[in-house]
């Protein structure tokens, strides 16, 4: 088992999940198994080896610095859980 | 009519022997049919269909109708289509009206094409059997004990019951070729960069790629001409000529070198799907082609490293489902970060959930080079192997899949042996190379067996040319699930 209840509590936290006290032996073991598979990995020796983060070796495109987009606010706010003003509500942050 | 390519269809609206309308009302009504019992579509809208399917008509008789104009694409619930419901299979976006088209689907309108409806698929297309969904199990129509594979498997479903002539599909470590192997059609997986991901719900950036699934090679090379294209909008579409991948379609295959990877053919293949490749294999062979076996010493480790990247993407693509600007939000909450965690929590299924935490862990301090890193390293490895493997052969061969369609409930309580069912379809995603699923067959239980090819990068043509020279001679991909339906 690579993993203990108090590392699925902090993954739980990072992912921003809340995982309730009865679930958490069925994450420890789900993730334990997940880790465990990857763990084949370190049979392999990388030593030198680039890392690869994308399948094609491109540069990202550059564009001129001109208006591209419309203002559509209206209907992307009309889909949002809670709106007032023009302004996404969320709860206080800062008393 | 129901049972007729996309190809013929197309003919038969050009000549105005049917019209978009009529063929529409055929297709809502096999919907209506059949899909309680299938449960492929998450989303169907008469009206917005039948409305697009006037148009259609009317540039037909105009005479302005290209080769997509008034055929009914169904399209997976992935793409953002604006006005439709788009889920991506997650009660998160339950509610989710997109507002805007993605560029899959700007370019099926541009084309005339008919959206048929939204199909269901694995919560955010992680999965490889339909179950995941937030809007219920798919189930495959050879076999309702079934599952249809996935994560595109209501598309896959919806094609073999004939309840659209085409869909469109995603593939990040197999999406789209296990489910049509799974179901008994053709689909392909283009290079990665050919098809953009603008307005398709990301799950792994770096592998996600759209692409077409339908009855035949010949199909997909029409749809995929319409998906295929550059878009300024997705920074990893890459900026290439307009090709027409029917144009090779014709060409005879002599000579052509097939390389059979040695670990294709191990362990873990079960012995029915290894008798129908090497069928497969024998019917390329006398149409005038050449096996040589080849080595990807490296994908044996494919899993592993899959199931570290995607769902590092993941957990990075995901942290916008916050419950603030579309989407669900928990109904009680306190503070900020509890309003995040409770919507998550209630908003995603277990394997979301599942794939969030790997990713958040595997990315966070003191592991990141352990797993993520090696992982990175690791998928160069495997992109190597197949550069070398091609230095010997035209086009790669081998299963989809290790065994046809499993039972519904048969892996979904173990997710470490679902995500094996992907064994030989996620290196070539890691590669971001090409790879197709053609039908070559039935297994023991009478369920279809998918013919797996790779091409080297843009090589769809040649590889569409592999699969249709191979449909002229079998007729695998014209069977159809015995279901019972009026059309």
């Amino acid at each position: 088992m690579s993993l203990n209840l108090a590392d699925v509590k902090r993954i739980a936290y990072l992912a921003r999940i809340a995982v309730e006290e009865d679930e958490m032996p069925g994450y420890l073991q789900q993730l334990s198994n997940i880790l465990d598979l990857a763990e084949q990995m370190q049979a392999v020796d990388t030593t030198g080896i680039e890392p690869m983060a994308h399948a094609q070796d491109v540069m990202l495109r550059l564009r001129d610095d001109a208006v591209m987009e419309t203002d559509r606010h209206e209907a992307f706010q009309a889909i949002a859980p809670q709106v007032e003003a023009d302004l996404y509500l969320v709860p206080k942050v800062i008393e | 009519m129901f049972n007729t390519s996309l190809k013929n269809l197309s003919g038969l609206l050009a000549g105005k022997k049917i019209s978009s309308v009529e063929l529409t009302q055929t297709f809502l009504k096999r919907i209506g049919d059949l899909n309680p019992s299938l449960n492929a579509f998450i989303t169907v809208d008469e009206g917005k269909s039948l409305a697009q399917a006037k148009a259609a008509d009317a540039l037909i008789a105009a005479g302005k109708a290209g080769p997509v104009t008034g055929i009914p694409v169904a399209q997976k619930d992935i793409f953002c289509a604006e006005g439709w419901r788009t889920t991506c299979g997650s009660k998160m976006l339950h509610n989710f009206i997109a507002p805007y088209d993605a560029h899959v689907i700007e370019q099926f309108n541009r084309g005339g094409a008919v959206n048929l409806g939204k199909t269901n698929m694995d919560e955010f297309a992680m999965g490889s059997s339909n179950e995941t969904s937030y809007f219920g199990k798919v189930k495959n129509p050879w076999d309702l004990n079934a599952v249809p594979g996935g994560s595109s498997g209501g598309s896959a479903a919806a094609v073999a019951a004939r309840l659209c002539p085409a869909a469109t599909g995603t593939d990040t470590g197999g999406s789209i070729r296990q489910p049509a192997a799974c179901t008994g059609i053709t689909g392909i997986k283009p290079t990665y960069g050919v098809v953009s991901r603008y307005g398709m719900i990301a799950f792994a950036s770096s592998l996600d790629q759209g692409g077409p699934m339908a009855r035949s090679a010949e199909d997909c090379a029409l749809l995929l001409n319409t998906m295929a294209g550059f878009d300024p909008r997705d920074s990893t579409s890459l900026e290439r000529e307009k090709e027409d991948y029917t144009r090779d379609l014709n060409q005879p295959l002599a000579g052509l070198k097939i390389g059979l990877p040695r670990e294709f053919f191990a362990e873990g293949l079960s012995a029915d799907v290894a008798r129908a490749v090497e069928e497969a294999l024998a019917e390329y062979r006398k149409l005038g082609a050449q096996t040589v076996e080849v080595s990807l010493p490296n994908s044996k480790l494919a899993v592993p490293v899959y199931y570290v990247l995607a769902p590092a993407e993941a957990s990075s693509n995901l942290a916008r489902f916050d419950g603030v600007r579309y989407g669900y939000r928990a109904p009680e909450y306190g503070d900020l970060v509890d309003m995040y965690q409770k919507t998550r929590a209630q908003g995603f299924g277990a394997e979301v959930k599942r794939r969030i935490m790997i990713g958040s862990y595997v990315l966070s301090a003191g592991y990141y080079d352990a797993y993520y890193l090696k992982a990175q390293k690791l998928r160069r490895l495997i992109a190597q192997d197949f550069t070398d493997a091609f230095k010997q052969c035209d086009v790669i061969m081998g299963p989809t899949a290790p065994t046809t369609a499993f039972n519904l409930g048969e892996k979904s309580g173990d997710p470490v042996s679902m995500y094996l069912s992907d064994i030989y379809t996620i290196a070539v995603n890691l590669a971001g190379l090409p790879g197709m699923s053609v039908p070559a067959g039935f297994g023991a239980n009478g369920r279809p067996v998918g013919l797996q090819i790779i091409g080297n990068y843009f090589s769809e043509a040649k590889m569409l040319n592999v699969a249709h020279q191979y449909q002229q001679t079998t007729d695998w991909h014209t069977r159809m699930p015995p279901l019972h339906g009026e059309g």
